[in-house]
């Protein structure tokens, strides 16, 4: 098959217009007669339902949790970006677009960001409509602040619970249309299979969490918004019970991966304590604005961080990289903590770690506080008072959080904090109408590959999640819905739902009879560190080739000698996540596929035999200026079909931070 | 911080499903480190039960950052635990000593019921949103986000209220087992912004009503919901909602739509 990416014709700045003005329409009669699952409730699934149902579509949403409200977007920090321009800046859609291109490092299209720009500004009207409480200037206007990667301030924030507010504003709207009649929620039920019906996506087999039963759904189409799957990795920031497996069904099915292997570390995030580690948290990437963060000049250092003297700390960001500092992106931040841990340099009882210091930082606050006040010989210690009362104005949640999961006083004892797996911007393939290779069948939000390339820019997700839910969707889909007026609803005792039930019931009945001796977790720990020590933040051939055969006998390992608990027909967690770490086991596998046929370096994906001298990561544009686009072909079969990337409007260049 | 490790004794309540009587069974859990959270800690307790051939103990989590509102254990008799404005994922083991017994039941109340051990079912939550705890804006009807400016003051009181996560630690919490917590905090976030204005009424008294429909008990005015709410909800927003509710219906416009 080839990939055809649908990107319509026209100067780039006119595409998604004309396209909007000249798609079909389903009209509002025929759209009553026409269902559409989609699976996941986080900013996309929400956004998507719930448009979808004000349109009058007749919509069914699923979600694991017991609520569409839990969606693991809820948990998002930041902020979200739109080219508003309030602040008068100099921000521009055509400079959103820009920086997100640059910030993939030239690995997406420019056709779906410009769009994804275009929309930005709606998608804070929308959601100032539906009453989200952003954070306010005095003058009672919405106030900004900056993110890495940029120079204007284009992000929108909430405190630090921006994706709370926004997912409870497409809650609301969703419930809304839960009360109308025209969305039917199905909470605590997992999809486990897709169901293909004359070559398009006609259904899903979902499992009822609570009664263990597989019940059949039928749908004129599918869309799955069911997020991203850093937990491969096992420890990441993402939520326990995200997972890959409604897109892995969908692959095994016919929808290709994109660019499995583009995975995001988040150079901030608290660092592991100890074996019993379940979850990584994240410290948000604001604290740069203000943190220094630094090592020991001394290798193995045991002194604690207060005693160490000033000219014995080396800076190592501020050092390596004068112009950008402590701010240079997520990629290029966490590979230097890496390379100063692995010399021996890092801190704390695990030597995994560096130090985020606001010594400096309060020291200056002070000052500047001091002089406010007119307090013209302040000591130190009122300075460092005043200082501590500033940074808590600015960071008190987070240093609260911090203090909660330590037991340190971040004020008095500089933070330690490593990188961890937080994003993965690889995905279902899709094409511009958010369409995977499967007719029918769509992918949104993180589940997607689309918009970030090889490295997401900080609070691009969320206008992501929410563009592709409120702003692309309801026109793409009627497009194709357009010519599927005539379909009548099938019923799902049709062969094709028999089928795909009773594969899962197989393979579940499969899981539960194998009576081993190992639990899930421990499978889901090994299968995390292979894929850290050799697909995480730097990747080489001979150590990828390895994960392969490693992964392989591990899957060999899980499928006879793991140990699930309870019964099927029940409340069962551990064979909930036993299936979803049997797709991470297969999953894992591919994505290691992917990193030993990008011979390059770029964004998030660092290959060490592509870095310069100074080891800064290193594109071969000649030869991969493509997406990668994998089929499945069977058990540990996989074939990479090439979407070439054309920049028609920016010029690829290497990014320098120096 | 110095870290230290202990043994503790858990009773916590079993139950296989929502017919079944429940009980308290006994573990002993051993080595514990001071740094795990309070639910790493049951992952200790789990993976041990899972060895020994056991049903490992269900539990509802799943951001473990305070902010999903999905962990919700009553421990030694308190909703989410001893921590001030803490989710049960959030309390972490140094807040216990060596020897310990801890006692963990799941949310008790009517409107609650258990699904299984300390899992119960929240949906009566979401069904009172469903009742009006909304603004009726379709996607793409919106002006100019800043056509509207807001006063700061007002903006953030309703951010306040909008911290809820809708976990139902206020019900677990009230003697009552009312949710008017949770109620009022969903009313107030839109009262006090202007585009919750024109619905606020109807809102008022929909929610409430909906809120009796599932049985959740009434309020006395006890704060026991203010005191355990991790998002540190007030117990001004009762009084607000008490005020939006009483001016709905003596205009006149507490028509429910139901
Ligand atoms: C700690 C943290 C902080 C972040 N901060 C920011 C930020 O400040 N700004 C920003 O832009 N981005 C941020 N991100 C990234 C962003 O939050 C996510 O990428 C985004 O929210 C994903 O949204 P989604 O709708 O695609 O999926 P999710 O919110 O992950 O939702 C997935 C949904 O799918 C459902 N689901 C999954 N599988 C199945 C299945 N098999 N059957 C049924 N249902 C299923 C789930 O129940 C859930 O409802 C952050 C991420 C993390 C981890
Ligand atoms: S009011 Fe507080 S305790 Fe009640 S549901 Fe909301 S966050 Fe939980
Ligand atoms: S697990 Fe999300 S709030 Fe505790």
């Amino acid at each position: 098959m080839t990939l055809n990416s649908k990107i319509p014709a026209g100067p780039l700045d006119k595409k998604w217009e004309s396209y909007k003005s000249t798609c079909k329409l389903v009209n509002p009669a025929n759209k009553r007669h026409l269902d559409i699952i989609v699976v996941g409730t986080g900013l996309a699934g929400a956004s998507a339902a719930a448009s979808l149902g004000e349109l009058g579509y007749k919509v069914k949403t699923f979600c694991f949790q017991d609520s569409p409200r839990r969606a693991h977007s809820i948990a998002a920090q930041g902020g979200i970006n739109a080219a508003k321009n309030y602040q008068n800046d100099g921000d521009s859609t055509y400079r959103l677009f820009y920086d997100t291109i640059k910030g993939g490092d030239y690995r997406s299209r420019e056709g779906n960001v410009h769009r994804l720009a275009e929309v930005s500004a709606n998608i804070i009207d929308q959601c100032v409509a539906q009453g989200v409480p952003f954070a306010r200037e005095y003058g009672g206007l919405l106030s900004n602040r900056s993110f890495g990667g940029t120079q204007v301030q284009r992000t929108f924030y909430a405190a630090g619970q921006t994706g709370q507010q926004l997912l409870i504003g497409a809650y609301q709207a969703l419930e809304r249309q839960v009360a109308l009649g025209n969305v039917t929620q199905y909470s605590r039920h997992e999809m486990l299979e897709l169901v293909i019906i004359d070559g398009k996506a006609r259904g899903i087999i979902a499992r009822n969490l609570v009664t263990g039963e597989l019940e059949r759904f039928f749908a004129h189409a599918v869309l799955l918004c069911s997020g991203g799957y850093g937990n491969v990795f096992y420890l990441s920031t993402n939520a326990m019970g995200s997972n890959v497996t409604a897109a892995w069904k969908a692959h095994k099915k016919g929808a290709y991966f994109g660019n499995p292997c583009f995975t995001q570390i988040h150079p901030t995030c608290i660092p592991v304590s100890g074996d019993h580690q379940s979850k990584l948290t994240l410290m948000s990437e604001s604290l740069r604005n203000d943190g220094r963060i630094w090592v020991p000049k001394k290798q193995g250092d045991s002194r604690k961080p207060n005693e160490i003297p000033e000219d014995e700390r080396d800076y190592y960001l501020e050092r390596r990289y004068p112009a950008f500092g402590n701010l240079v992106p997520r990629d290029v931040a966490s590979r230097a903590a890496k390379e100063r841990c692995d010399a021996g340099y890092g801190v704390g009882a695990s030597k995994q770690a560096v130090y985020l210091d606001y010594a400096s930082a309060i020291e200056r606050y002070g000052k500047v506080e001091a002089n406010k006040q007119g307090l013209s010989n302040a000591d130190a210690r009122t300075i460092r008072e005043l200082g501590e009362g500033v940074v808590k104005e600015k960071y008190g949640n987070l240093f609260e959080m911090y203090e909660k999961i330590t037991g340190e006083n971040p004020y008095k004892v500089p933070m330690r904090i490593y990188p961890a797996v937080h994003y993965t911007m690889g995905g279902l393939w899709v094409d511009y109408e958010l369409q995977t290779t499967v007719p029918g069948l769509y992918a949104l939000g993180e589940a997607n590959f689309s918009d970030h390339g090889a490295n997401r820019l900080g609070a691009s997700a969320l206008m992501q999640g929410l563009a592709d839910g409120y702003f692309v969707i309801p026109y793409t889909l009627g497009n194709n819905l357009a010519d599927d007026i005539r379909t009548k609803a099938i019923p799902t005792n049709h062969p094709a739902f028999e089928a795909a039930e009773k594969e899962v019931s197989d393979r579940i009945n499969r899981l539960m009879n194998i009576k081993g001796k190992e639990s899930v977790e421990s499978f889901h720990k090994r299968l995390g560190k292979i894929m850290w020590d050799k697909c995480g933040m730097a990747r080489n051939a001979q150590g990828l080739k390895e994960a392969v055969e490693e992964i392989k006998a591990l899957r060999k390992e899980f499928w006879s000698n793991v140990y699930i608990p309870g019964e099927v027909k029940e409340f069962n967690p551990e064979l909930d996540k036993a299936g979803r770490v049997a797709d991470f086991l297969e999953l894992g596998e591919l994505m290691c596929l992917d990193a030993l046929n990008r011979n390059e370096s770029c964004g998030g994906h660092f290959r060490e035999e592509y870095q310069t001298e100074d080891g800064e990561a290193m594109r071969q544009d000649d030869k991969y200026m493509y997406v990668a686009a994998w089929e499945y072909k069977g058990d540990s079969q996989f074939e990479m079909h090439r979407e070439d990337l054309n920049y028609e409007v920016v010029h690829p260049s290497q990014r320098s931070y120096k | 911080m110095e870290h230290y490790h202990m043994n503790l004794t858990l009773k916590v309540w079993r139950q296989k499903n929502k017919n079944e009587r429940g009980r308290f069974e006994t573990f002993q859990v051993k080595n514990i480190s001071s740094e795990m959270s309070f639910l790493e800690m049951f992952d200790v307790l789990n993976e041990q039960l899972v060895a020994e051939q056991k049903e490992p103990i269900a539990f509802d989590h799943d951001c473990r950052e305070g902010i999903c509102g999905m962990c919700s254990m009553y421990i030694n008799g308190r909703a989410h635990g001893p921590w001030h404005h803490t989710t049960t994922c959030q309390l972490h083991m140094r807040e216990y000593k060596d020897g310990d017994t801890i006692v963990v039941e799941p949310w008790r109340a009517n409107s609650f019921p258990v699904i299984k051990d300390l899992v119960v079912d929240r949906s009566s939550f979401d069904r009172i949103i469903q009742a009006g705890g909304y603004v009726s804006v379709n996607t793409g009807n919106a002006v100019d986000a800043n056509a509207l400016p807001i006063e700061k003051q007002k903006a953030d009181e309703s951010f306040a209220a909008a911290a809820c996560i809708g976990c139902g630690a206020c019900v677990a919490a009230c003697p009552n087992a009312s949710a008017m917590l949770f109620v009022s905090a969903k009313v107030s976030h839109l009262a006090l912004l202007p585009q919750g204005d024109p619905e606020r009424k109807t809102r008022a008294v929909n929610m409430i009503q909906q809120m009796d429909k599932e049985g959740f008990g009434s309020c006395t005015n006890i704060g026991a919901c203010e005191a355990e709410c991790p998002k540190g909800i007030s117990l001004e927003n009762i009084a607000r909602l008490n005020r939006e509710y009483i001016g709905a219906v003596f205009s006149g416009s507490g028509e429910g739509n139901a």
